[in-house]
């Protein structure tokens, strides 16, 4: 779950002010609005990415206010990916947990299940420059999932897509949330986007979020079977 | 619509008017090339002439004198370790210069700039100056700097390192910040992501770094002429042994250890190169 209250965010002569909303636990929610309207510098906040200036912010009940990126347990999936070009798709995937120090084994069995999840198991040993743009962002989700956070907050992920790639996109990351039950907080332009994933459609204008509901909310069961990449594990998973 | 008959006739004139002409583009060519042309002609010539006067007799002569042979080993090793002692420091300068605002920091940088624009003479005598005041004598009670090897490698070390601070904050400016900050997000401190994300990401401008620092001490003089003096031997440096050949009227002498410096100088390039731009996509 997602609390924001009373947030209040100053960035030169930008500034956010008295910022509250809500994304229940487990919801996918997408952040729309205006450019320049304070959307990534309000996701950044969340991320730990941002001073505020006051207010707070609770991830799971937990209040993250203080506390540093490293601590609150956020997968964050900037726009352009922001993929590390020295490491190779394993590494990326296993990054998270490297730093946790957790066992080998563990880290094996995560990135190898994470690496079917998002269809990426032929691909472990590239490195980022040998990728395209679907497969980096699939990776940058990898990334950002592959410590299992409570909150994945994603900036303008598919902006850079093809139409093809972006319906792709689409089915992953609904079963992302499915198979993980994240809290996510998308921003995006699109409203075709929103209208795909959201279960909440937040709205910032003038600095004040307003919570919609969303146009044609679909879960990942109303999808129709060609609308679902086929290099998904989750095909394998449904078949009885 | 507007087909009225004013608009008409416009479209009409427009379509009679003359093609515009489009004047060539190879004066703009010509001209850019002539101009590197003239550059790259005057680089090649002063090498071939130093080629040409030269023969295999001197190089070898030269390869064979103890104090050339001292001074080819004293440069080797001094340039290597200032350039590790440069980029050792280069790092975290370009890094806090480039992604920490400060207070001070517009002055802070000025001064780093002092090694660049000061005359090297200036430099060489600035440091004996030091060494003498009473910080500098404490020093020297306990390392010999002056007029001794660490004098050769501190005068080196100085110009070289503004360099490289200099390079090293462009390669931290051209790498973008989000790929630290996502580390951050994924359990690192800010040295974790320092060492495992940025400092990986900027490995080619660490190498052109090391590549501009080496290069530069190679060719030092002036400092090293005043701070360390010219003792054969000693503190003998190539550029050095250039000077003093020369001050005998050794002139194949001292074109040889330049062309020595010259070998030197594009063998580190080349590696420089070579590795720099090598880029497994596997």
């Amino acid at each position: 779950m997602i609390e924001v209250r009373d947030l209040t965010i100053r960035c030169g002569q930008f500034s956010l002010e008295g910022v509250s909303f809500e994304v229940e636990a487990g919801e996918y929610a997408t952040l729309m609005g205006k450019t320049g309207s304070g959307k990534t510098t309000l996701i950044e906040a969340i991320c730990g990415l941002r001073p505020i200036l006051s207010g707070c912010i609770l991830l799971n009940g937990r209040d993250v206010t203080r506390l540093k990126p490293a601590q609150r347990e956020v997968g964050y999936v900037p726009q352009d990916g922001a993929l590390f070009s020295t490491m190779t798709v394993r590494q990326h995937l296993g990054f998270a947990l490297m730093i946790r120090k957790r066992k080998k084994g563990e880290m094996e069995r995560r990135v190898a299940e994470l690496a079917e999840l998002l269809g990426l198991a032929h691909l472990l040993e590239r490195l980022p420059a040998g990728l395209s743009g679907g497969e980096s962002q699939r990776v940058a989700l990898g990334r950002a999932l592959s410590a299992s956070p409570g909150v994945l907050c994603l900036d303008e992920p598919l902006s850079a897509l093809d139409e093809t790639t972006r319906e792709e996109m689409y089915t992953l990351l609904k079963i992302a949330r499915d198979e993980t039950g994240v809290t996510a907080l998308h921003i995006t332009h699109s409203q075709h986007e929103s209208d795909r994933l959201a279960d909440r459609v937040l709205r910032l204008n003038e600095g004040r979020v307003t919570s919609v509901p969303p146009a044609d909310p679909r879960s990942i069961a109303d999808l129709p079977a060609s609308d679902r990449p086929e290099s998904m594990a989750y095909q394998a998973k449904e078949t009885p | 619509m507007s087909d009225s008959p004013v608009a008409m006739n416009q479209i009409a004139v427009r379509g009679e008017s003359k093609p515009h002409h489009v004047p060539s583009d190879l004066p703009f060519f010509l001209g850019m090339g002539v101009i590197g042309a003239v550059y790259l002609t005057l680089i090649i010539a002063m090498l071939v002439a130093d080629a040409a006067f030269t023969s295999p007799g001197h190089l070898l002569a030269a390869l064979d004198s103890p104090e050339i042979r001292y001074a080819i080993r004293l440069s080797l090793i001094s340039c290597t370790l200032t350039t590790i002692l440069s980029l050792w420091v280069a790092v975290p300068i370009g890094y806090l210069m480039s992604r920490h605002q400060f207070p001070g920091k517009l002055l802070v940088d000025a001064i780093l700039d002092i090694p660049i624009v000061l005359p090297p003479l200036v430099i060489g005598l600035s440091l004996l100056i030091l060494f003498q005041s009473s910080i500098g004598q404490w020093i020297e009670s306990y390392v010999q700097i002056t007029y001794a090897i660490p004098s050769v490698i501190l005068a080196q070390f100085m110009v070289a390192c503004a360099f490289a601070v200099r390079t090293m904050r462009v390669t931290f400016d051209q790498i973008s910040p989000r790929q630290q900050r996502v580390a951050l997000t994924l359990g690192c401190n800010s040295g974790q992501a320092f060492w495992l994300v940025v400092l990986p990401e900027a490995r080619r401008g660490m190498l052109t770094a090391a590549t501009l620092a080496w290069a530069r001490s190679l060719g030092e003089f002036g400092p090293i002429l005043i701070f360390s003096g010219a003792t054969r031997m000693k503190t003998e440096v190539l550029p050095t042994t250039v000077f003093l050949e020369l001050s005998v009227g050794n002139i194949e002498a001292a074109v040889a250890v330049s062309l020595i410096m010259v070998a030197a100088a594009v063998v580190v390039l080349v590696i420089a190169r070579v590795f720099g731009l090598q880029r497994p996509t596997v």
